[in-house]
């Protein structure tokens, strides 16, 4: 058992850090992502041969709570770390060729397409369709809060080939490119400030060496693609949580009503001692997603990041909300940066299925047995 | 021990439920239904409505508009409005100024502005709050001194509900620096077309415009604005913000809104079928449910209570469990409604600029989830905080 960072870790952290401070809340736009791939965060999930740095999920864990921390609204997340999990598990040696040079250094982005309307947090409940043609396939369907989206040049969505709404197989991946005939693309930012995109697939003729995976065998690339993006905002979570624990702490140290700090009301001293211990839980999960996102059994891995995943949506909720509550009404303004990580927060929590839907799949899974 | 509404009660109940169903104009509560701000006009325009009824100040006395209903049917009024959804009367004119001038005001002031805000020709805001005098109000700094026929105020009050849309403030003011804090408090009614009034935005995290910081720089106010007794205030603000605490519960919101939920759920999807058949969905509305019952038996008992004895609007300890559980009710329900919406929660829709011709982003049921959830954390803060009415139900319910 080890928890500490080895030296080149700790390096890592605090270059990522230093690099974040060099930018102001909120922390988006080009310079950022040109210093993001400048230090090689683009490039760090990929093998060496391909261009990357080959690191593991722990490094994706350390530079995701940074982000976290700093509010980085830049789409690392939909571009490496969900886009490049879909490359790197499913797909051909000529597109991985294709693809993730540019990807490494930032000079192409992706985002991944699953969510429809009707579709709630499930994969699998889509009615986009590709029907076979020739030479390839057409793709026809509406995605919606595409992450990254906005900016994205290729886009990977899901589409069935085969089956019904819900079937686990059927499900196919392509990377369509978002300049194709026949995609149309409603540009807007979240609640938090994210770009996004919802995406109109309009006849799109995609070429077969555009699908990644096997036909109808797309499920098996996209849950673990969705279970890297899982454990990457798991460790984002805990960034944005510190920093909301923090600026609550700062706060009732400072403030005073009643003659005394409010701080010295013993009321609230147990609502930050609860904050804090939900916020350890939380890192403890974090650290979890990132260990279990690397175990090849789809099983246990699908079920350590549900896990996970419920828990930090608990412990951001409870967190963000009395982080907003302990301010009173300076927690409820637009101009006091607390607000905008609580947003963030929230938003994390919706982000592939919020924790009651963790929870309900975990326990529809069989729970804990075996991982405890 | 009986449980059920009287025949002329349950009569009552069918005329005002009618009323609301036929007259609040359908894009005032398709407004409301969509979670957005009603503007200003509209919420005259309905006022209006209202009070061509003779219903806009059901609870004032009778010599001032009122209905003479019993606690019970005042109950049933609100929660019938709430629910249908109408806009609820603006609380700071009707609920918290109005009765503060009938019941302390002279004469000429009850004459002056009661009509006024009955028929909302005047809107008014609450200035109580200050960046350094929150939870503890009565360190409020903002100062008055008297000077001739006229005190001249100097200070800032923050977080003023619509004070972009008010004419009047009513303000706690520091007229005495030499006794303790709450003694040397004067309650003043200030317009806001004076000069040295000046109004800024602050912008909520939802993205809403609620709320505002009021400068008072030099600003002229006349003696015959004071109400009551110099250096009385605090007295005044007490008994006014015991009838907020009354009003907060808001039982018939959070009906309006489960409807909402049940709406929105039957249409979302989960596992293939509809939300609302999915069980632990069913659980999840069940929990808020039950609390919500718990509630309007809660305030019904109040009701029943107040009805009784006589004594309406008192603040007592009860009014701090209808706070604090009425708010964490809204909160649960605002919550689930966005949790109902999933990731159709996330994209932020901008108010459609004039003259766009953009699409709407699907599903438009999701619009206002997102951003109503967040505004809602507000319910827990403002009239007394849930802390501080925990502190008063330690203090003065269980003598702790
Ligand atoms: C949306 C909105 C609208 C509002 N509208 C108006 C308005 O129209 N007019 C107006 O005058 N005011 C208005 N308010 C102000 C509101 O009444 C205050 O925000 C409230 O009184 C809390 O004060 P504060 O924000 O300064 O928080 P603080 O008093 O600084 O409190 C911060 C936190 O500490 C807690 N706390 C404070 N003291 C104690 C204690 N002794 N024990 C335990 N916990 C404690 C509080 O509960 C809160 O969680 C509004 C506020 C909001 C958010």
């Amino acid at each position: 058992m080890d928890f500490d960072l080895s030296e080149e870790q700790a390096i890592l952290k605090q270059s990522v850090e230093r690099m974040l401070e060099r930018h102001a809340l909120p922390r988006g736009g080009r310079e950022l992502w040109r210093d993001i791939s400048d230090m090689g965060l683009t490039a760090l999930p990929f093998p060496e041969n391909l261009g990357g740095l080959g690191g593991s999920s722990v490094e994706t864990m350390i530079v995701m709570e940074a982000f976290g921390r700093a509010l980085v609204l830049e789409p690392y997340v939909p571009s490496v770390i969900l886009g490049g999990a879909c490359l790197m598990h499913g797909a051909s040696l000529q597109l991985r060729d294709a693809f993730i040079p540019g990807v490494v250094d930032g000079s192409l982005k992706l985002a991944l397409a699953t969510a429809e309307i009707g579709s709630g947090f499930s994969q699998t409940a889509i009615e986009t369709r590709a029907i076979e043609s020739a030479g390839g396939f057409v793709v026809t369907g509406r995605k919606c809060v595409v992450l990254g989206g906005d900016e994205a040049d290729w886009v990977v969505v899901s589409a069935r080939t085969g089956g019904g709404a819900g079937d686990e197989t059927g499900v196919t991946l392509f990377i369509v490119n978002a300049a194709s005939e026949g995609v149309t693309r409603q540009l807007y930012r979240t609640q938090d400030n994210q770009g996004a995109a919802e995406i109109s697939f309009d006849g799109v003729h995609v070429t077969r060496e555009h699908i990644i995976g096997a036909i109808g065998g797309g499920m098996s690339v996209l849950s673990r693609a969705v279970d890297t993006g899982i454990a990457a905002l798991c460790a984002e979570a805990v960034g944005v949580m510190s920093r909301m624990h923090e600026m609550t702490l700062d706060y009732i140290k400072q403030r005073k009503q009643f003659g005394a700090p409010l701080g010295a009301n013993q009321a609230l001293q147990h609502r930050a001692a609860e904050m804090f211990i939900a916020l350890e839980q939380a890192r403890s999960m974090a650290i979890y997603a990132a260990i279990m996102v690397a175990e090849e059994d789809a099983g246990n891995r699908g079920r350590g990041i549900h896990a996970a995943k419920a828990e930090i949506g608990r412990a951001g909720r409870l967190i963000g909300e009395q982080a907003v509550q302990l301010h009173g009404g300076i927690g409820m303004t637009s101009e006091y940066p607390l607000g905008k990580y609580y947003k963030r927060m929230t938003m994390i929590d919706l982000t592939f299925g919020d924790a009651d839907h963790h929870l309900a799949e975990l326990a529809r899974k069989g729970a804990m047995v075996g991982l405890l | 021990m009986k449980l059920t509404l009287d025949p002329q009660d349950l009569a009552f109940r069918e005329e005002v439920r009618a009323f609301f169903r036929e007259q609040v104009p359908a894009a005032t509560r398709r407004t409301l239904v969509e979670g957005r701000h009603v503007s200003k006009d509209q919420m005259v325009e309905w006022i209006r409505i209202l009070h061509a009824k003779g219903w806009a100040v059901p609870h004032w006395p009778a010599e001032h508009g009122g209905t003479g209903w019993d606690p019970l049917r005042q109950y049933i009024f609100l929660e019938e409005l709430q629910r249908t959804p109408a806009p609820p009367p603006l609380p700071f004119g009707v609920n918290m100024v109005g009765p503060v001038i009938y019941t302390f005001g002279n004469a000429e002031q009850k004459a002056r502005f009661l009509p006024r805000i009955a028929n909302m020709d005047d809107w008014w805001c609450q200035g109580f709050s200050e960046p350094g005098a929150g939870s503890d109000l009565a360190s409020l700094t903002t100062r008055a001194v008297r000077n001739g026929d006229r005190y001249v105020v100097n200070g800032q009050k923050t977080w003023t509900t619509f004070a972009q849309y008010a004419n009047w403030i009513f303000c706690l003011v520091r007229t005495d620096l030499q006794v303790p804090k709450q003694r040397g408090i004067s309650f003043l009614l200030i317009d806001m077309r004076s000069p040295g009034v000046e109004v800024r935005p602050i912008v909520t995290i939802d993205g809403g415009r609620e709320i505002n910081e009021v400068f008072l720089t030099d600003v002229e106010v006349p003696i015959e604005n004071l109400v009551g007794e110099e250096n009385k205030g605090w007295d005044y603000a007490k008994f006014l913000l015991g009838n907020e605490r009354t009003n907060i519960a808001r039982i018939g919101i959070s009906k309006f809104r489960i409807d909402r939920i049940r709406e929105l759920a039957a249409g979302q999807m989960s596992n293939g079928k509809p939300l609302l058949e999915d069980e632990r969905f069913l659980e999840k509305l069940a929990a808020i449910e039950i609390e919500l019952k718990a509630l309007e038996l809660t305030q019904l008992r109040v009701v029943t209570e107040e009805a009784k004895s006589g004594e309406k609007g008192r603040p007592s300890p009860a009014s701090s469990i209808l706070k604090i559980k009425g708010s964490e009710i809204q909160q649960a329900t605002t919550d689930l409604l966005m949790r109902i919406m999933g990731v159709h929660a996330m994209p932020y829709h901008a108010e459609p600029r004039p003259g766009s011709n953009e699409a709407n982003i699907e599903p438009a049921d999701a619009a206002m989830v997102a951003p109503n959830y967040f505004n809602f954390r507000k319910v827990s803060i403002y009239g007394g905080s849930n802390e501080i009415q925990k502190n008063i139900i330690a203090k003065a319910v269980l003598g702790l």
